[in-house]
């Protein structure tokens, strides 16, 4: 039962024009750093695309879906209208206004940082302001969730929330929480230097503050395509799914486990313990077991669904599963990309492995293919999903569908793949002019051209899919029907409490941070000339 | 349900999940703090104390050893970005008086053709710093030298303020045909040279770096040729004694025929 469905559509609309514009960005940089490219631009225009391609596939895009898919789950899956409708829109007016705010310095050239910050590099002060925009609208959903989710527990006492809720209230409360490093960073160092009120800035400080959004947030972007594993795949493929309590526990982990891993993205740098360094790799390594966990329950439940169909064997069920579906095309080839980009991320959190690959191509490429990848073919998936109920019309060009996600697939596999090759062979990220006549790079040169093919096949997919959009909304007329989730095959007949609230996990949460963060952050802030002189970037010539 | 306890040894899942979480951490901790810093050697620990400390972060003194200072001055000035833009008229005035002791050199009007550099228009910041730099030692010449010495700070940033104040004249060798050497425009990445454009113009000018448009090729040749050598050396960090000694002799010209030739 959807009711509020402009609210939704909006979400996703500005969401999907947004990722549009910034995918066009994105294969021009591929295009421009690479041989293909005689050089001819000034390097600026490279680090400015780099920063609004960042900031919007980063906060932007992301954040939108997670908004509008959590509202849908709290209609559909609550069966009852959204409370808090004005603040909803308050909400995304917020997040919209935030990201032209912050989007019109960075296109002037005045806020050239890259979308990680980079302190002491400080930008305009508006596009740091457009970013805190676009963080508070994204606070005022994390409060709809928890209001909504209070609300109906009143009125249904003795209900098991459901799984989608649940994990949509889970990812609401890990974003609210990954935030406040970012926010911190922003509004008491970055900020108060953009605006000219002190010109020297705790460069370390503010990089802990931000590897503390830095690790969860991507948990954030990833938790909607888990929701779509557990609660629309096991449905579309005319399944159940094997697990209600897997899926729990596998949302419990992510937020108990994602928040004190984040130092893992400044092993490199000096001004953290390495004692503290060795945990957060202990507890990188534990956030692999929510996608083991999921990995295990998607296969089991495409099992179930296959034998239900007569597919049979040890290997055979494979075959027999709906692979015209797209849902079902999605879903196996984002769990083939998580695969080979977990895989690379072992390397990535290992404090050792580290330190060959750390700030090459190697890491860009790794979060390319799980976000870009994994995560984002799973938005697909909930977009075509979701639309012939959004917009009260059929969508049904299910062979361009499986097109389009087959060259995102393929795309991204032959963006990534030399990526990380060429991140071993030491090339390293953030770097808008590569000398590939050199001979001693000159072996890049190939590679590196493989990607930006790959970043065009990117392209065609990313329009294919526009256009799919827009088809849909321009469709006959035809009945959705209720929108449901996937049901378990065995729901347990009491759920555990713990399975069925956050407070445990909450103060896991919290706590874990306190220990993994408390003490590098008091130490920084306690020791004295730690601040650098600020760098400011596009300040007046 | 809801009767149920939550925050409770009683319950299951709590003691078990905090369990874990605690147990966890603490092995950690244990490996992290403890064992693995007490394997390296090389970090000199005297104790279970500072091996936790040490991996805490906690800042240690580290071996004693004589620093290795260099025989000659460096430059005491720190650079902002913000350094000297907003010069205010009074000093302007008062730099046009001090600076007709400094017009034999560089012109009435801050150009001339003695292959001294040209100040019309220079950063402000620039001209003060290479002042100051004069003044203490760090950078010398026989002629600058003297001039420096007896100069307040007031009188540097009031003669700094004036020559950035006066218009750029177009140089007599102004040719804007002549199209940027490379090394300009990209530099030699794998040299370590970044792009001169990076910080004198072209891309970027960052604070301190000088304009060098319509400057003379035998001054910038002889800075670059004095900065290879070490004869220079009044550059904070050596950022362009690391340029200038691995730039090739030809590079070196192009550079100094091509900035001669810009506005």
């Amino acid at each position: 039962m959807l009711t509020n469905k402009r609210l939704i559509l909006a979400h996703f609309w500005l969401a999907f024009a947004s990722f549009g514009v910034a995918l066009v960005l994105g294969a021009w940089q591929m295009f421009e750093r690479s041989p293909l490219n005689v050089w001819h631009f000034n390097p600026e225009f490279y680090y400015r695309s780099v920063t609004a391609h960042g900031s919007v596939m980063g906060y932007v895009f992301p954040t939108l879906i997670a908004m509008g898919f959590g509202y849908s789950i709290t209609e559909a899956a609550l069966e009852k209208p959204l409370v808090g409708r004005r603040w909803a829109w308050a909400g995304f007016a917020l997040v919209a206004v935030g990201a032209v705010v912050a989007m019109v310095p960075v296109s002037m050239g005045l806020a050239s940082v890259l979308y990680t910050f980079y302190p002491p590099m400080v930008g305009n002060a508006f596009y740091y302001i457009g970013i805190v925009l676009v963080v508070v609208g994204s606070w005022i959903w994390v409060a709809l969730m928890s209001v909504n989710l209070a609300v109906w527990k009143r009125e249904n006492p003795d209900k098991t929330v459901p799984l989608a809720m649940f994990a949509n209230v889970a990812g609401s409360y890990l974003w609210a929480w990954t935030a406040v490093g970012a926010a911190l960073e922003l509004l008491f160092q970055i900020i108060p230097v953009a605006l000219g009120l002190k010109a020297t800035i705790d460069a370390g400080l503010a990089r802990v503050f931000f590897s503390w959004t830095l690790h969860a947030i991507v948990y954030f972007w990833l938790i909607p395509s888990y929701i779509a594993y557990y609660t629309i795949f096991p449905r579309a493929i005319g399944g159940r799914l094997y697990s209600d309590a897997m899926g729990r526990i596998a949302f419990i982990l992510f937020l108990v486990v994602a928040m004190p891993i984040g130092i893992h993205h400044v092993f490199a740098d000096p001004q953290v313990g390495a004692g503290f360094k060795f945990m957060h790799s202990v507890f990188t390594a534990l956030v692999a077991l929510p996608t083991f966990l999921t990995v295990f329950t998607i296969c089991a439940s495409a099992e179930i669904s296959s034998r239900l169909r007569g597919g049979s064997g040890f290997f055979g069920w494979i075959s027999a599963l709906p692979w015209r579906n797209p849902i079902m095309l999605a879903t196996a080839l984002s769990l083939v990309m998580l695969g080979f980009g977990g895989a690379g991320g072992l390397i990535n959190m290992s404090y050792q492995l580290n330190s060959s690959i750390h700030n090459t191509q190697w890491v860009t490429g790794h979060f390319h293919l799980i976000f870009g990848g994994a995560i984002v073919i799973m938005y697909f998936a909930i977009a075509y999903d979701l639309w012939p109920h959004l917009t009260g019309r059929a969508l049904d060009h299910f062979s361009m569908m499986r097109t389009q996600l087959w060259l995102w697939f393929i795309g991204m596999i032959v963006t990534t793949f030399p990526w990380h090759y060429v991140g071993i062979l030491g090339m390293p990220r953030r770097m808008a002019f590569y000398d590939y006549a050199n001979p001693a790079i000159a072996a890049q040169a190939f590679p590196v051209v493989m990607s930006a093919i790959g970043a065009l096949i990117l392209l065609a997919s990313g329009i294919l899919f526009l256009v799919i959009l827009i088809r849909g909304q321009f469709a006959p007329a035809s009945e959705a029907g209720a929108y449901r989730f996937a049901i378990a095959t065995h729901m347990p007949a009491r759920m555990p409490v713990a399975l069925n609230s956050f407070g445990i996990w909450l103060a896991l949460m919290i706590g874990l941070s306190v220990i993994n963060y408390g003490f590098p952050i008091v130490q920084l802030m306690a020791l004295k000339d730690t601040s650098v002189p600020a760098v400011y970037v596009g300040a007046a010539k | 349900m809801s009767d149920q306890p939550l925050f409770s040894f009683r319950n299951p899942w709590f003691s078990v999940s905090v369990g874990i979480t605690a147990g966890v951490a603490v092995l950690a901790a244990i490996a992290g703090f403890i064992i693995l810093p007490l394997a390296q050697p090389n970090l000199q620990l005297s104790g279970l104390w500072d091996a936790i400390c040490s991996a805490a972060g906690v800042p240690r003194r580290t071996v004693e050893a004589e620093a290795l200072k260099p025989t000659f001055k460096t430059s005491s000035v720190v650079m902002t970005s913000e350094m000297l833009t907003h010069p205010d008229q009074v000093s302007i005035g008062r730099g046009a008086t001090l600076a007709q002791k400094c017009a034999i050199c560089h012109g009435p009007q801050g150009v001339s053709d003695a292959n001294s550099p040209n100040l019309a228009g220079q950063f402000a910041a620039v001209t003060y710093k290479e002042l100051n730099d004069f003044k203490t030692g760090a950078r010398v010449n026989t002629i600058m030298s003297p001039f420096a010495v007896n100069m307040s700070d007031q009188d540097m940033r009031d003669i700094a303020a004036y020559y950035s104040y006066l218009p750029r004249v177009p140089s007599g060798h102004l040719d804007v045909s002549l199209s940027a050497p490379e090394i300009v425009v990209t530099g030699a990445p794998l040299r370590n040279i970044p792009p001169c454009g990076a910080c004198h113009g072209e891309i970027d000018v960052k604070s301190g770096s000088p304009w060098l448009g319509g400057q003379s090729a035998v001054y910038i040749k002889a800075q670059l040729e004095a900065f290879a050598t070490g004869a220079r050396h009044n550059d904070i960090s050596e950022q362009m004694r690391n340029i200038a000694r691995r730039m090739r002799p030809d590079e070196i010209n192009a550079v100094a025929r091509y900035y001669e030739s810009q506005p």
